[in-house]
């Protein structure tokens, strides 16, 4: 377990990846350290998928190396392939096929005999709740379910590095929360797990370090509270009453919170960030005070929030560009696979 | 089929993910040795038969589509080009079957290429196994295919009066050869579904392919009868050696010359088409 959990399980240096025109790698650095849920975040199209892809030897990079446990994903890619497994975004299991027989094939493909595997797909859907639906094909699954077969397929070998590749994007709140258990397991058993993501929080969830990813590189990288608190720990969001006082909360607020506020399109909404860095006082404390004086001030708040930053604000801090729009470079992409 | 619609049917009880049991799964045991080059290509076999068993609809190109040839052109053609369609049956059976079987063969693309689209290969691309073991196979499959469709029109064959004179032996090694150059043939189209973005591409090019192949040949008629240039073109073409042989197994002779010309090009198809798809395979 020891020789499992210590050191760099990736190191990747200046990754680059173009499909015709688009970058989909523009010179990314990546480390991941052994034995935790690292978080990669960003929106479609930021190079996810291909990061991804390219670490687990399924796409060469054009440029810059990465190195899986030490081995090089080029070079020593069958070294790489004997360490690490794969659940991609889309479905990586044959649709057509029960669940037990895709198990048993991959079970097979591993080297296991035919008792073995047998017995080791049958460990796995009762593991992951699977065992009436084993003898039904995968298609006829619902998402929730192909999600688990898919990640017991992942693990069938005990690998030692596991990319989940956005495994929660479609799935219902508890189907996620299944998942979310089932990578907290998976780790806790010294797998290193690569996860995808356009959820912050999801990886604030899950991951022990975040990078953050743009236009195919990193642009922040830290332990989910680092970057939170470089973006401020949260978003407090107030509707008035009045929309004639808005201008007076405005002021009130920025003195309270020595932040800029924002006004939002709707004219009794703003918006501030709380809990930023240089700031002593919790998230919430902070809310709580600017309450006050707004109510001291005579101000009547119809409506208060306090929030996590979304992805679009942390995204907005970061590049001064919102996380959304990248669809069409997403499309592009896809085309160009 | 009368599993459909299961999944709404019952009340599924509420997964929790368990932490003991998933321990049990995750507990790193010992790591089985890496299966063989051919262990593994016939596992990937078993999963073609699987596939044949949960969608038995994929088996209607290697049984109506060969009949409706065999039928179509043995009518059409049997009293223009012989006395009658039963004389015409005994030169015409063993060129209709090379031309059926050979043109099921790009079969195998079209399945690559929708292997590749529903990202199954991804999978299959991250284990440490041999790496022409996936589509050698699926190839493997693809043969069981090709059988099947050979037996289809024999039997249909004899059932319109085919008398081959090379008894079961001769129409065994007859439809043995014609395995053995589908097989090699086949790696062509894995190297189209490989390169070919979608599976409707993949069925153009190989009509093109397949069009001239088949009948610019000497399966229809004897190329005696057709200008120069074109009997040139016939006389290269891997298809005209390949009926040339099947057709003296299957009438009790042998034809060394044609039957090695055969095996040459079914080597070079390997060599050639093998190596080019194991390079976009392993490069994609």
């Amino acid at each position: 377990m020891s020789k499992r959990t210590t050191g760099l399980a990736i190191e990747a240096e200046g990754l680059t990846r173009s499909f015709g025109e688009t970058r989909a790698l523009a010179g990314m650095d990546l480390q991941v350290p052994a034995g935790t849920v690292y978080g990669l975040l960003g929106p479609n199209g930021a190079g996810k998928t291909t990061a991804v892809r390219v670490l687990a030897t399924l796409l060469r990079p054009d440029g810059g190396r990465a190195r899986v446990f030490g081995h090089d994903v080029v070079a020593e890619a069958d070294k790489v392939r004997s360490r690490v497994s794969l659940t991609g975004q889309y479905a990586s299991i044959d649709e057509d096929l029960t669940g037990i027989e895709n198990l048993v094939l991959l079970g097979r493909l591993l080297g296991l005999r035919k008792a073995a595997a047998r017995e080791r797909a049958d460990q796995l859907l009762t593991a992951f709740g699977l065992t009436e639906a084993g003898t039904r094909q995968v298609k006829k699954y619902s998402g929730g379910m192909r999600r688990r077969i898919d990640i017991a397929a992942s693990i069938l070998n005990t690998p030692d590095l596991l990319f989940l590749d956005e495994p929660t994007t479609g799935l219902d709140p508890r189907s996620r929360n299944q998942v979310w258990e089932i990578v907290r397991a998976v780790v806790a058993h010294g797998t290193t797990v690569l996860l995808t993501t356009q959820y912050l929080d999801e990886a604030d969830q899950l991951a022990g370090r975040i990078a953050v990813v743009d236009h195919g590189r990193v642009i922040a990288e830290g332990t989910p509270g680092e970057l939170k608190s470089s973006v401020g720990s949260g978003t407090v969001h107030l509707r008035l009453r009045d929309a004639a006082q808005r201008p007076d909360a405005e002021k009130v607020l920025q003195a309270a919170l020595g932040v800029p506020v924002q006004l939002e399109a709707d004219p009794l909404a703003l918006t501030a960030r709380v809990g930023g860095e240089g700031s002593d006082l919790a998230a919430s404390e902070q809310a709580a005070r600017a309450l006050a004086d707004l109510s001291r001030a005579g101000i009547v708040v119809d409506d208060f929030s306090l929030g996590q930053p979304s992805l679009d604000e942390v995204f907005l801090a970061l590049t001064d560009h919102p996380a959304v729009p990248a669809d069409e470079r997403d499309e592009q992409l896809e085309a160009a696979r | 089929m009368s599993d459909t619609a299961t999944t709404t049917g019952r009340a599924p009880s509420v997964y929790v993910p368990s932490a003991e049991a998933l321990a049990t799964v995750l507990a790193p045991g010992e790591r089985p040795p890496r299966p063989s080059a051919l262990g593994a290509s016939l596992t990937f076999g078993w999963r073609a038969l699987l596939k044949i068993k949960h969608v038995p609809e994929q088996l209607f190109d290697v049984t109506a589509f060969p009949i409706i040839m065999v039928l179509m052109f043995t009518y059409l053609f049997g009293g223009a080009l012989a006395d009658s369609p039963r004389d015409y049956l005994q030169f015409f059976l063993p060129g209709i079957m090379v031309t059926s079987v050979v043109m099921i063969t790009m079969y195998t693309g079209v399945g690559l290429n929708t292997d590749i689209e529903k990202g199954i290969f991804d999978r299959f691309r991250t284990l440490p196994v041999w790496r022409p073991a996936a589509l050698v196979g699926m190839i493997f499959g693809d043969v069981l295919r090709y059988v099947l469709a050979a037996v289809v029109i024999l039997s249909v064959g004899l059932v319109l009066g085919f008398r081959p004179d090379g008894g079961l032996l001769g129409v065994a090694a007859g439809i043995g050869l014609l395995v053995v150059f589908s097989f090699a043939f086949s790696w062509v189209w894995t190297f189209f579904g490989l390169v070919l973005r979608s599976e409707k591409s993949v069925m153009g090019v190989s009509m093109m392919v397949l069009f001239p192949l088949t009948f610019l040949s000497n399966v229809f008629v004897d190329p005696s009868t057709m200008p120069g240039w074109l009997q040139a073109f016939v006389k290269l073409n891997p298809i005209t050696h390949l009926v040339a042989a099947v057709r003296a197994a299957m009438g009790g002779s042998s034809d060394p010359t044609n039957t090695m010309w055969l095996l040459l090009w079914s080597a070079g198809f390997v060599v050639v088409f093998g190596t080019l798809t194991m390079y976009r395979y392993n490069r994609r």
